[in-house]
């Protein structure tokens, strides 16, 4: 099952877990699914339906930009980061 | 605006003659007036050298020198570095060394080597420095300007 | 991934193709644009750091002979407090917009109020002194500690702290934090023999590009803009363009000239929208050059900031916990890069307790901009406590690193697990590399290292590749070129075809004229933009196959390409080389070009270490840099002079802001010394030859390896300065630039 990496300032919602197995085989599942186990997860995270704008995900590793559409495996790794950009 | 001036002067060995009001530069006159953009402006108080001609043979900043004041005097730009046979050797050896990358200060830098070549043929890395600190370049660090100018000087005269 | 086993063209060093236009003047940027016409531009900026606007008179402004328009916020149309993604990071319109042109308040000294054209430039700037502002004057909070406390005067009173979603309820000039936190920090310093910690302080420095901005718009009476300009991205420029004047991109055509270097500062917009309003008041083109102090009071520095780390280790010289905080000024509007230095500042190593919280702080100060691997160079001062746990416990600052060296399989303090890197290759060639043990003799005189990290990025890239009958190509790809990129996209096709760079001619395009392309900017151009001109040559190769084997009278499926041409798989002795059968293609079914675009994954970061020797006088507190080394990898260097030289500038640029550059600001919060001389860049007598190591470790993410080499070299060089000057003169500066009567000062305590 996927894992997603709670970011430290969401893990009030998540009782101080850190790792958190969800499924899903996209982003728009594994998110909706996190806020049915930690209501107010999605509001966190997303705006209207889609990422946040300053909210990079990466999945295994990898900056996605397909956003909710990103395909998820059932060995990734989902973690939320602040979106960075070069110079 | 002020009365025009007409100026008459040789650039890059052609007779040139234009209008200008007495408060264009030289940088002005030869961007705007006579379409020689290959001098550039970075920052209009002489300190970056990307204006860099030959005023009379001498290097100065085209920014700080007066449209007026070339009346009949010569003035060598970077339009006027090549010749019809083809590239001089500082341009060539910037070239091969990589020695520009966006290329904007290039024009100040090879102007400006021009001068020190033409009064020191062959110059050592330290004369080389200080004599080009008036030309800024942001984005090679000077190596490769430094070693294509040192280059460029072992380059026999005449020699294309 | 190609199975590419020996390159013929990547690793060498063509001439590249604009050289000779660069060499001789003719090459064009966007100061030189001209046309008939045409009407220039200038902007009236605040003389003020934070005041409300209470009017703006422009009638005696606009009956002075020459002038053709003024135009002020109010001709911008009413931007939605919308969030648009432009392809590098997210930007609020509101906020672009009002640092075009200010609405009700102005922000920082410098801040664009008005604009006028007029027949020249010399009426334009008279015009501008015309133009009646009244301001109520405001007092300016100018530090970011200050920015934080409760009692700062705010400067956008909508602005609430944003954590991860949660917006505050009460206003403040602190517009996000967010943390990382990994393992258990406090039992990691519990467990830590050793535990050291430092303040840091750093100035703003600015990107100091020598061309300035500059644009050109022509409103067309049919509803088209055309905009000239030297951008990093012209596809990003119409996009904002678009947003902020409210017209579909459809209308937008946007022509990047040569640039004049960029660095990050030439991405977001700030004169492209003044002149296109302008242009449509007119109805004549109007070109806006900024001059040096607008570039430097108007345009976006990157931020000063405040940070404090502290590291612990154990006796044997593994770092058991490390923690950081850092609160960056973004400036007049949210949006500092403390994100990605939150990320870089422990990247190196592999660390199982760490914490680190980053704020984004507005002041009154220009909003900052991107500045080349931006947020990370503030944040590897972190170095410095590297080199006193090495010092303190013996141990070579080469060996404590390697000792906790990030490496493949290690997880990052901000969470994903690294790829296949080469910090530990790199740290080796540095041990190995003979500066590392040269003597240094003389009193005063210090060696110092330091290691630096950086992501890169992928993006978008579109090319297309058509195929001449005299058997070369014409390139047309995206990526404006700041440094000899076009040419190291043409060797990506020449590579995969078999032929000479010197057949392929790349060209630039505009919006108009190739696919979508994202910025020049993130070390991303080789990697992404080389990788679609590497899948059009694929498409190429593909279609001539189809060429040949119609040739033959074959199936395609007969048909390979391989050594610059087409082979019968069946038949090998029947082969055609790509200039032959390009000489065929008018009668085997017409033109063939190749055509990509691409967004890829598979983005390499990159890790630059520095060996510095400096000397210090200490008389004067000035330090004079003796020797430079700087060992980094670029996974596979397409054109190794143009990857040294952006090893080289980048290394420069950070012993500039190492040494000397900062804003200097007044209590009024004016920048004081807003020249080129007084912001005082390295020339070349400051500095002695960069020696340069390039390390290959390929990204297995990419066909050739490659790994964005632009933007790390940036990173190391103002720690590594640091830990010199600490072995030259006993003294730990904690603040950039280590300027010399900062350096005095700390020499004159230590008595």
């Amino acid at each position: 099952m996927p894992v997603v990496y709670i970011p430290a300032l969401m893990r009030d919602l998540t009782g101080g877990v850190e790792r958190v197995e969800v499924e899903g085989a996209t982003l728009r599942q594994v998110v909706n699914n996190l806020d049915a186990r930690f209501p107010g997860a999605k509001a966190r995270l997303c705006q209207e339906d889609r990422i946040r704008p300053n909210v990079a995900v990466a999945v295994d590793g990898e900056i996605t930009r397909l956003g909710m559409l990103q395909t998820v495996r059932p060995d990734s790794e989902v973690h939320f980061l602040p979106a960075v950009s070069g110079g | 605006m002020s009365k025009k001036v007409h100026v008459q002067t040789r650039i890059n060995g052609e007779e040139v003659e234009f209008l200008c009001e007495p408060r264009q530069s030289l940088l002005e006159v030869l961007r705007d007036e006579l379409g020689l953009t290959g001098s550039k402006e970075g920052c209009n108080n002489g300190n970056c050298g990307a204006c860099n001609v030959l005023l009379n043979g001498r290097l100065v900043n085209a920014c700080l020198v007066l449209g007026v004041e070339v009346q009949g005097r010569e003035v060598t730009t970077i339009e006027g570095i090549a010749s019809p046979e083809g590239l001089h050797p500082l341009q060539q050896k910037f070239l091969e060394h990589a020695a520009l990358q966006c290329g904007v200060c290039t024009p100040g830098f090879i102007v400006a080597a021009r001068a020190l070549l033409d009064k020191t043929p062959r110059p050592t890395e330290g004369q080389v420095r200080h004599w080009l600190a008036g030309n800024l370049c942001r984005c090679t660090g000077y190596d490769k300007i430094v070693r294509a100018v040192l280059d460029a000087a072992t380059v026999k005269k005449g020699k294309r | 991934m190609a199975d590419v086993k020996e390159f013929k063209v990547v690793g060498t060093r063509p001439i590249r193709h604009d050289g000779t236009d660069k060499v001789t003047g003719r090459a064009l940027y966007g100061g030189d644009v001209r046309m008939a016409g045409m009407l220039y531009g200038k902007v009236l900026r605040s003389p003020h750091a934070h005041a409300r606007i209470k009017s703006i008179n422009i009638r005696k402004a606009l009956s002075l002979p020459g002038v053709r328009a003024v135009v002020t916020g109010k001709d911008l149309p009413d931007a939605a407090d919308r969030i648009a993604e432009l392809g590098e990071g997210a930007v609020n319109l509101k906020y672009l917009g009002n640092n075009c042109l200010a609405d009700d308040k102005v922000l920082y000294k410098g801040h664009a109020v008005a604009a006028v054209a007029a027949v020249n430039a010399h009426v334009a700037e008279e015009a501008l002194s015309l133009i009646n502002v009244k301001y109520e004057v405001l007092p300016p909070v100018l530090d970011v500690r200050e920015a934080m406390k409760d009692d700062a005067p705010l400067l956008l009173p909508e602005l609430r702290t944003t954590s991860l979603g949660q917006k505050g309820d009460k206003p403040s000039n602190v517009a996000s934090h967010f943390q990382f936190k990994k393992g258990d920090p406090e039992k990691g310093f519990r467990e830590a023999d050793l535990i050291v910690e430092r303040e840091f302080f750093t100035a703003t420095v600015h990107q100091g590009y020598i061309e300035t901005h500059n644009a050109t718009a022509m409103w067309n009476p049919d509803g088209l803009l055309t905009i000239w300009c030297s951008t990093q991205g012209a596809f990003t420029v119409r996009q904002q363009a678009s947003e902020l004047l409210n017209i579909p991109v459809s209308k937008i055509k946007v022509v990047p000239m040569e640039i004049g270097g960029g660095f990050g500062g030439k991405i977001r917009v700030y004169i492209e929208p003044v002149a296109a309003l302008l242009s449509r008041k007119t109805g004549r083109p109007v070109k806006i050059v900024m001059t040096r102090a607008e570039v430097l009071e108007g345009t976006g520095p990157t931020p000063g900031s405040y940070i404090r780390v502290k590291i612990g280790a154990n006796r044997e010289g593994r770092i058991t916990a490390a923690e950081a905080y850092l609160a960056y000024e973004a400036g007049a509007y949210p949006g500092s890069p403390v994100g990605a230095g939150a990320m870089c500042i422990f990247a190196p190593y592999d660390l199982e307790n760490a914490q680190v919280d980053g704020y984004d702080v507005v002041v009154n100060k220009p909003q900052t901009s991107a500045y080349r691997a931006p947020g990370a160079t503030n944040a590897a001062l972190a170095e410095t406590l590297i080199d006193e746990i090495a010092e303190r416990l013996k141990m070579d600052p080469i060996d404590l690193r390697l000792k906790n060296a990030a490496k493949e399989g290690v997880r990052r303090v901000d969470g994903p697990v690294f790829p296949r890197i080469g910090c530990v290759e790199v740290l080796e060639a540095t041990r190995n590399h003979p500066h590392y043990t040269a003597p240094l003799g003389g009193p005063n005189r210090g060696r110092g290292v330091a290691l630096g990290f950086w992501f890169n990025v992928g993006l978008k890239s579109s090319a297309s590749a058509s195929v001449n009958a005299d058997g070369t190509v014409s390139l047309v790809e995206g990526s404006t070129d700041i440094g000899g990129s076009r040419t190291t996209a043409a060797m990506h096709v020449a590579e995969e075809l078999g032929i000479a760079a010197e057949d392929v001619r790349p060209v630039v395009g505009d919006t108009d004229s190739v696919g979508y392309t994202d910025v020049t900017g993130g070390s991303r151009v080789t990697f992404a933009t080389g990788w679609a001109c590497y899948e059009a040559a694929q498409d190429i190769k593909r279609q001539l196959c189809e060429r040949a084997a119609r040739l033959w009278e074959i199936s395609s499926d007969d048909v390979t390409y391989e050594n610059g041409g087409c082979v019968s798989r069946s038949d090998p002795s029947r082969r055609i080389t790509f200039k032959e059968l390009a000489g065929k293609l008018g009668d085997t079914g017409g033109p063939v070009v190749g055509r990509a675009s691409v967004d890829p994954q598979g983005v390499g970061g990159a890790f630059a270490a520095n060996i510095v020797d400096v000397e210090v006088d200490p008389d004067t507190g000035k330090t004079q840099v003796l020797r430079f080394t700087v060992v980094q990898d670029a996974g596979k260097a397409i054109h190794p002079s143009y990857v040294e030289g952006q090893m080289q500038g980048g290394s420069v640029q950070g012993i500039g802001w190492a040494l000397n550059e900062e804003y200097f600001y007044d209590s009024k919060g004016v920048m004081r010394n807003a020249s080129l001389l007084d912001y005082r860049m390295p020339t070349c007598l400051d500095l002695p030859m960069i020696d340069t190591v390039i390390v290959e470790v390929p990204n297995p993410g990419h066909p050739y390896g490659v790994r964005g080499v632009g933007e790390v070299p940036i990173v190391p060089p103002a720690a590594a300065i640091s830990n010199a000057i600490y072995h030259a003169v006993g003294i730990r500066m904690n603040c950039l630039p280590m300027s010399p009567g900062k350096v005095l000062e700390e020499i004159l305590k230590k008595g």
